[in-house]
């Protein structure tokens, strides 16, 4: 159980991180999300991962802990919010700057060289 | 239980709501109501100064929830001080703002309230989990006001800027998880109390988490590999929201101050000064590369972005040295660099209307208008904020300098310090020698007007600087108590034995 749940965190987490490296502004949204996911779900582990524990101390031989619940739950709502204000903002700069590119236009070294590569697929 | 407490957090929450359903309201009625939230905030912020000049601790439990088990607000001096530091600060902003920059936006008052709530709340909570909720709070209304102006050349600077603290944010998770995993608390004195009596095999996590938490720290706060967003995101800003995020890195200071002297201060066994040893030449060479950036500024604005880093690897090489002397000397310069990079971003603004098309840009272009008035300002802005004597920067240096004890301590601040503020004192006389003095032919159509909102607020925050001459004895007497009553933690982790219940008062 431990090991199942560590890995699909740190999948979550290297492939959230990997994506905000793109220079694209879509990947770097979806890499903000899954990192979001990923940060939840050990927030979420921070309590012990248990099943059929009781919130009360004394009700049941197991004790399980409530708050890193609450805790997630405010880093959800949160983390929701801030991505639906990062998807609008890529919108935004998308529109503003006729690019998706995250520095609003693809630097010119790079843009050369696609340049090359198209030109050597076209002949 | 003290109900002042909750005041600097309810008067701009209420404000704010207000504003943001009179979106359509006539401007003027907008405009009066924001100002009275804003003064209104500044009493509140001073009858807490007031009130906490006694050294006592004073505590607001919601839901009369006995620490550590519900959330609480904490009033010590620190507190009070970064209230009415924000709360001046604030007021001149917004008096700036209402001179016109308000007017491209319905919500800009709200976002500006809004702003306010989550920095009073980050300043009086005593929780870490919550100090989180008020970073998001504050940080969600600065995307906002990052974005308010005309024109697209916000778009990009503001992209990096959210995407960049959202990641912070993730960290800040991650850190509190860590922390909250090992020693099952959240509310920062009883985290002082059980941070010495982590068992041997669970230190590394609580240091991961300690360390992760200086990161995030030294992200908002623009510490060296982390501060490259800031000049982008700051010299884009409009003028009053610049000033205003002047405090913003000091935010991160006040946390790196609070977090790192109450939980892994002195008494906390094997974790006492985490990270320290990793910040002071972190500091310094924040402090050289805010140097560089000023001198290679091409515009006033990116210049004063460069000064409030430079003013970060001050303060924290002072803070770093985890002594009553260097907090003390810290906090006065954090005072004096605050509210005078404030000031300049709104000169730098006031130059830019009055020079056409040159805007603010360091090079040659027609005679400014208003010259004399704008260049005394900017003058002693930049005599303020490098520490020239008579003003109040040279005070504050001055202390920073005598804080440093051990030998390779004093050898490395003084070189750096002395040398670093040498050659921004070279990039002010350039720009301002450039920008006021170096002319070509030619006249400027159509200067901006300046109404008596953005020069006496602009005026009044640089002329803070004199009024800190004035008062430095009680100002550096207030900052000496904040700084003792701080490295003594164990007064702190009392307010958990403090009794909620059937306490008339």
């Amino acid at each position: 159980m431990e090991l199942a749940f560590a890995v699909v965190i740190g999948a979550l987490t290297a492939s959230g991180v990997y994506l905000m490296l793109r220079a694209r502004t879509f990947p770097v949204v979806v890499g903000l999300t899954m990192l979001s996911y990923g940060v939840n779900l050990f927030l979420f582990s921070s309590g012990r991962l248990a099943t059929g524990g009781q919130p009360i101390i004394g009700s049941a031989e197991t004790y399980s802990d409530p708050l890193p619940q609450a805790l997630v739950l405010t880093a959800i709502v949160i983390g929701f919010a801030m991505t639906a204000f990062v998807v609008v903002l890529s919108l935004r700069s998308l529109a503003d700057n006729n690019d998706d590119h995250v520095n609003g236009r693809v630097p010119e070294q790079d843009s050369t060289v696609q340049k090359q590569e198209q030109e050597g697929a076209n002949t | 239980m003290n109900h002042w407490l909750t005041a600097p957090i309810l008067i701009p929450l209420i404000g704010g709501i207000l504003q943001a359903f009179m979106g359509y309201a006539p401007i003027a009625l907008r405009r009066t109501l924001a100002i009275a939230t804003t003064v209104l905030m500044l009493v509140a912020a001073i009858v807490l100064l007031v009130l906490a000049d006694d050294g006592s601790y004073r505590l607001y439990a919601f839901g009369n929830w006995q620490p550590p088990f519900g959330i609480v607000l904490v009033l010590d001096r620190l507190a009070a001080l970064m209230l009415v530091m924000t709360a001046v600060l604030a007021l001149f902003c917004h008096i700036y703002a209402i001179g016109g920059t308000d007017e491209s936006s319905r919500q800009f008052h709200g976002l500006f309230l809004f702003q306010l709530l989550g920095l009073n709340i980050a300043f009086l909570t005593g929780d870490l989990f919550n100090l989180f909720v008020a970073f998001e709070v504050l940080l969600i209304a600065s995307y906002g006001l990052l974005m308010h102006g005309e024109g697209t050349s916000r778009t990009v600077p503001g992209l990096h800027y959210v995407v960049l603290n959202l990641a912070g944010s993730a960290v800040f998770l991650i850190a509190v998880g860590m922390i909250y995993s090992v020693t099952g608390t959240l509310n920062m004195a009883d985290l002082a109390v059980k941070i010495p009596q982590v068992a041997e095999e669970n230190l590394p996590l609580v240091k991961a988490g300690g360390m992760m938490l200086l990161v995030v720290f030294g992200l908002k706060a623009a510490i060296l590999p982390l501060c490259f967003w800031l000049p982008g995101a700051y010299s884009n800003a409009t003028a009053p929201v610049a000033a205003l995020f002047a405090v913003m890195t000091k935010v991160g200071i006040y946390a790196i101050i609070r977090v790192f002297t109450l939980i892994f201060g002195n008494q906390a066994g094997e974790l006492s000064g985490l990270g320290m040893d990793w910040l002071f030449p972190l500091a310094l060479i924040t402090l050289t590369m805010g140097v560089i950036g000023a001198l290679g500024a091409a515009s006033l604005r990116k210049l004063i972005a460069w000064q409030v880093i430079i003013s970060v690897g001050t303060l924290l090489a002072a803070i770093s040295f985890g002594t009553v002397a260097g907090t003390s000397a810290a906090l006065f310069y954090l005072l004096n660099t605050t509210w005078v990079a404030g000031g300049l971003f709104l000169v730098a603004d006031l130059v830019d209307g009055q020079r056409g098309s040159a805007q603010d840009k360091i090079v040659t272009a027609p005679r400014i208008a208003n010259r004399t008035f704008l260049s005394v300002l900017f003058l002693m802005g930049a005599v303020a904020a490098v520490g020239l004597p008579p003003l109040s920067g040279f005070f504050a240096k001055l202390l920073i300098l005598k804080s440093a004890v051990t030998e390779s301590d004093v050898a490395w601040l003084w070189s750096v310090l002395l040398i670093g503020s040498f050659f921004t004192l070279i990039a002010y006389s350039r720009a301002g020698s450039i920008v006021f003095w170096r002319n070509v032919e030619g006249h400027i159509e159509e200067p901006q007007k300046l109404t008596p909102s953005l020069s006496v607020s602009a005026s009044a925050l640089i002329s803070l600087s004199i009024v800190m001459v004035i008062l430095a004895g009680p100002i550096s007497r207030y900052a000496e108590d904040t700084a003792a009553q701080l490295h003594d933690t164990s007064a702190y982790t009392e307010i958990l034995s403090k009794p909620m219940v059937g306490e008339e008062k």
